[in-house]
């Protein structure tokens, strides 16, 4: 039942005068003090309530969005109360632990959650001048991303993965491994997991919630569950739910909060079903024009406040159709969030994991978090270091396959030798869990093939320290 | 130029009489719908609701209108008022904007922390700027000086690299009649000016302007003078003169915001207007934590001295980034009419023409080209032309109050193109506006060249040559064209590379590869992050370029005289045209012209040595 954890203040009075249903809407008449975005309550034939919320008011109209469908309604027996409110949810720590639904009702059996706090699953903008800039390194144990694309906590970073790319398996490591770096002086901080699961598969969500149940992680926890077999418009409330409680935890109990929102293509995907509902003008392949703005609604709920202990970090995982980027979900995301992690076929299929493709990846919040007092002073010219060499492997290795390896130089045999010495050492780290000293002891290693003049991207200085002749 | 007259005498009489004009009867997301409507005009900035949020009326037909809601609408109801303030939407410009940093609708961030907490609330209003704050001002005018319009009254210490002039509002001429000094708040008079028709004037430090009007000026100016920005690739090969206007488009990841915060950074401006517009929340926390500590590279004065910062985040209200845009170039024009050079950065514009094509959709508006409205380009234009070089208003007299002011406005926009394809509407109507075009590569950004600025699809079309001749070096024209023609070149060669392979070409040919990856990597290649290299004074760039250029010079002599291109290139010089970014830009002039003096050297006795052993 929804109304376990979303607020039930319910006018009593119900109007009964639906004039249509249409897809997941329901355009209700003579309605009277109804307020724009409220929760709606729809009572079925059956008596069974249903929650939606409230999408346009046109004179006496308003047209409601169900979150749960429509079917199995009707136009003369359905009820319609309003709550003079907006969409709430209960929030409480007790909530870790615990496994819910995609509107937060528990499904794993358990007793109801006994609210500390109603929140409205919308959350406010956090005011630009209270955000403190995120700069404590996060070790993920990933190489690729700790080395060449580092993680800093309150970042929003997601992973750009394929169908058939293994994008779930390296959210689930990050998330297990995942630890800042001054743990050891502090002690361990306290930190959640909320894990939304919005439209995947039972495979996909079982193996997320047996790899925190292994991992012990399972009772710092927060599970969110939509199924691909869940209704759709669910979704649409999924990530907020989760959010809202991750930005309770983080605020209000001081913990410091990894979301991770799986898979983002899904949620959009309801979007767009909801626009069409609506009838509203489709932006690029039919997807809303104010995707962008719904999306920032989301990820810019990622940050760090001024004064407050805890934390939100997002890892947001989705699927590129067509592996394409330039899809409108990977594009849009890529503008809001900072960074993106890009997963490639071409190295999934060499047999690389994770396959992590660093030229298309990025972390914008890299620079702040690391160097000298964060993780090393050689690390940011480390990166640039390699990525140089490991573009021009790249390239180099299409050339080859043109013209073959005769006519290169020297110094294009070397880097060709790096760039595969790159992919299956550095890159093909498998299930290890690498700390940062030995990612950038290897990568000194992979560096040292070349000739200390060659290593124009560091100063002279730190080849010195470094350089392993 | 006429504008805003009768506005400013207006709004002194309205602003405190708003009153109730009509019900809310419509209501879909930031569009409200109206009846009733009464004693608005079109563009009207309206209250709207029992939590008087902030709308503007943005269509009207009969007594029914439509008002764009510049604040989430969450919890609106039909048959809440709405109330008329009179005036369109306005800025409040006055001491205290620098340093400061505003939402799009000029609400002090940072006041509102206080006020309000860590998180945005709606409808919350707060005074743009402290009315409490005394500032100390000082009278350039006395009793019975004869003004006019742009005038300076007196100057306010506004920060330490600002003296805040403070001007007589636009069309406004008379006769002082008393005038005040001191410490005095942004409310109190300061100057009362009898006009000629014998009307009472009374002046205080704070003016208002409607955003969307244009600020007026005496006359444009030629653009002759470049912005430097410290960018080698932007000072050298697509400058951007002080009062032009230049958009950088590039898809996500390319470096549009890290070449912006480097322009707020290093610019030769006095003053810098910062946009954050639809735009992430932790980067804005980036630009204010540092701008404090950041010191300006001349005066070392910590550069927030010099800065204003607008940000609406793009979890912000979408029809307040339009807003945000406006009230940008509207301080920009505020200042630049003090006589200094303003450099404005929207980042990023693209999120501005989305905002317009959703409340037009919202509408119901006939879509153009991808959904965006028709008036998209008309939008944009008249934006860009709001950038300029300009003799000010109320100077050129021999007067203490009227000397010589020269201001400009140059305005930098950021485009987001989806999927990074340039092709979009914004970027082609931004493109065909704006006279300098920074284009961001995908590729370039995969390989980590930074600024990912493309040599070839650039351009600048403002022709600054005889400045730089002048100023710099009279070779330097000719120098840049020289560099941009290897680089053109290579592109052409690389293209049988990818064909036939390094081994087709000749040595001169292979030669050219070598030098345009000198010029890509040790040339246009920048850091933002490492201080040394993240300036480039127009010296230093400029000798950097004769280098390498020289560099190319002696080896094709070398070539011409039979000696094989390995032979040159392993000499050691070489490390050293790679280490060049690394020297000081105090110390950089000196230190390349010795470097040129041992290319000559190098390059001069190997081809001797080589004659005499083939002799």
């Amino acid at each position: 039942m929804p109304e376990k954890l979303l607020n039930t203040k319910l006018a009593t009075k119900e109007y009964r005068t639906l004039s249509q249903i249409k897809g997941p809407l329901v355009f209700v008449e003579r309605v009277a003090d109804v307020a724009y975005d409220e929760m709606v309550q729809i009572i079925d034939p059956d008596g069974n309530p249903r929650v939606g919320r409230v999408l346009e008011i046109d004179g006496d109209m308003a047209i409601i969005q169900m979150f749960l469908g429509t079917e199995g309604l009707d136009i003369s027996r359905t009820g319609v109360r309003f709550s003079g409110d907006v969409v709430r949810l209960k929030v409480s720590p007790s909530m870790l632990g615990r496994i819910l639904n995609g509107m937060g009702e528990p499904i794993d059996g358990g007793p109801d959650i006994v609210p500390e706090k109603l929140e409205d699953i919308n959350g406010s903008p956090i005011n630009p001048a209270v955000r403190n800039e995120p700069k404590e390194f996060i070790q993920t144990g990933v190489s690729t991303i700790d080395g060449l694309n580092s993680l800093a906590r309150g970042q929003k970073l997601p992973i750009f993965s394929g169908s058939g790319l293994p994008g779930n398996e390296l959210a689930a490591q990050i998330a297990s491994q995942a630890r800042v770096l001054s743990d050891e002086k502090k002690g361990d901080e306290p930190f959640a997991v909320v894990f939304a699961a919005i439209g995947i598969t039972h495979r996909e969500s079982s193996f997320f919630i047996e790899h925190f149940r292994s991992s012990g992680a399972l009772d710092r926890t927060v599970v969110f569950l939509n199924h691909a077999d869940d209704p759709t418009i669910e979704r649409i409330m999924t990530p907020r739910a989760a959010l809202t409680t991750a930005e309770y935890l983080a605020y209000t109990h001081d913990l410091h909060v990894l979301v991770i929102l799986t898979d983002m293509t899904n949620y959009c995907e309801a979007l767009r079903e909801l626009s069409v509902a609506r009838e509203e003008l489709p932006g690029r392949r039919g997807y809303p024009g104010y995707m962008y703005s719904d999306l920032a609604s989301l990820y810019e709920r990622a940050g760090r406040i001024k004064g407050k202990k805890g934390s939100v970090t997002q890892l947001i995982l989705l699927s590129m159709p067509d592996d394409d980027i330039t899809h409108p979900i990977p594009d849009l995301t890529g503008y809001i969030t900072e960074g993106q992690i890009v997963l490639g076929r071409g190295l999934h299929q060499k047999g690389v994991f994770p396959p992590v493709d660093v030229l298309p990846s990025l972390s914008r919040l890299m620079k702040e978090a690391i160097g000298k007092g964060h993780t090393r002073e050689d690390h940011q010219s480390v990166a640039d270091q390699i990525y140089s060499f490991y573009a021009e492997g790249r390239e180099l290795e299409k050339l080859v396959a043109i013209i073959g390896e005769a006519s290169l130089t020297e110094q294009d045999q070397r880097i060709l030798n790096f760039s595969k010495r790159f992919e299956q050492e550095f890159i093909n780290q498998g299930t290890e869990n690498r700390s940062i000293e030995q990612t950038l002891a290897l990568a000194w290693e992979l560096l040292s093939m070349f000739p200390k003049e060659y290593l124009k991207r560091i100063p002279e200085d730190m080849i010195e320290k470094y350089y392993k002749g | 130029m006429q504008p805003g007259r009768k506005f400013i005498l207006k709004v002194k009489v309205m602003e405190a009489v708003s009153k109730e004009c009509g019900i809310i009867n419509r209501i879909s997301g930031p569009v409200v719908g109206v009846s009733g409507l009464e004693e608005v005009r079109l563009h009207d900035m309206v209250w709207v609701g029992d939590a008087k949020l902030v709308g503007e009326v943005i269509r009207m037909s009969g007594t029914q209108a439509t008002i764009q809601v510049y604040e989430e609408t969450s919890g609106l109801k039909i048959g809440e008022p709405i109330w008329g303030t009179g005036h369109p939407l306005i800025a409040h410009l006055g001491p205290g904007l620098m340093g400061q940093i505003f939402d799009g609708l000029q609400r002090p961030l940072n006041k509102l922390a206080e006020v309000e907490g860590n998180f945005l609330q709606r409808g919350v209003s707060e005074n743009s700027l402290s009315q409490d704050k005394k500032w100390q001002f000082t009278p350039l005018v006395k009793e019975g000086d004869h003004v006019q319009a742009g005038n300076i009254l007196g100057e306010v210490p506004e920060t330490q690299s600002i003296m805040h002039r403070i001007l007589v509002p636009p069309n406004l001429t008379g006769r002082i009649v008393e005038v005040k000094a001191g410490d005095l708040t942004i409310a109190e008079p300061i100057v009362i000016i009898e006009d000629d028709q014998r009307k009472i004037n009374t002046i205080n430090m704070e003016q208002i302007w409607p955003v969307r009007t244009p600020r007026p000026y005496k006359r444009r100016l030629d653009l002759a003078e470049p912005l430097v920005t410290g960018k080698r690739v932007i000072d050298m090969f697509f400058p951007i003169p002080k009062g032009g206007s230049a958009i950088i488009p590039g898809g996500f990841g390319t470096g549009k915001t890290v070449i912006q915060q480097s322009l707020a950074r290093w610019s030769d401006v006095d003053v810098v207007v910062y946009v954050g517009c639809g735009e992430r929340g932790n980067e804005m926390a980036e630009v204010l934590m540092e701008l404090p500590e950041l010191e300006d590279r001349v005066k070392g004065i910590p550069l927030i001295n010099r800065t204003v910062l607008i940000a609406n985040t793009s979890n912000m209200p979408v029809a307040a980034r339009e807003a945000s845009i406006y009230l940008g170039i509207t301080i920009a024009e505020y200042y630049r009419d003090m006589g200094y050079d303003v450099l404005m950065l929207a980042d990023s514009t693209s999120r501005w023409g989305e905002a317009l094509r959703e409340v037009s959709g919202r509408l119901e508006e006939i879509p153009g080209e991808e959904g965006y409205p028709a008036y998209l380009s008309s939008r944009l234009a008249e934006f860009y032309e709001r950038a300029g070089h300009v003799d000010c208003l109320g100077n050129g007299e021999d007067k203490p109050y009227a000397g010589h002011r020269e201001g400009s406005v140059s305005l930098v926009g950021a485009v987001s193109p989806p999927g990074g394809d340039f092709s979009d509407p914004i970027t082609q109507s931004s493109m065909r506006i704006t006279g300098v075009f920074w284009a961001l590569d995908y590729e370039l950004s995969r390989k980590r060249h930074f600024p990912a600025i493309n040599w070839i699809k650039s351009f600048s079309l403002v022709d600054l040559s005889r400045w730089f001749g002048d100023n710099i070096e009279e070779d330097f024209p000719k120098l840049v064209q020289e560099a941009k023609s290897i680089l053109g070149r290579e592109n052409e060669l690389l293209q049988v590379v990818q064909l036939i392979g390094q081994e087709a070409l000749s040595d001169m040919e292979r030669e050219i590869l070598n030098i345009s990856k000198l010029l890509r990597e040790d040339f246009l290649q920048q850091s933002s992050i490492q201080d040394i290299d993240a300036f480039s004074s127009l010296e230093k760039s400029y000798w950097m370029l004769k280098v390498i250029l020289e560099y190319h010079k002696k080896t094709q002599e070398a070539l011409a005289a039979g000696i094989e291109l390995n032979a040159i290139t392993n000499l050691p010089v070489l490390q050293r045209i790679a280490r060049m970014k690394e020297i000081d830009v105090e110390k950089a002039v000196p230190e390349l012209k010795r470097l040129i003096g041992k290319i000559d050297d190098d390059l001069t006795s190997l081809i001797s040595n080589w004659e005499t052993e083939n002799a």
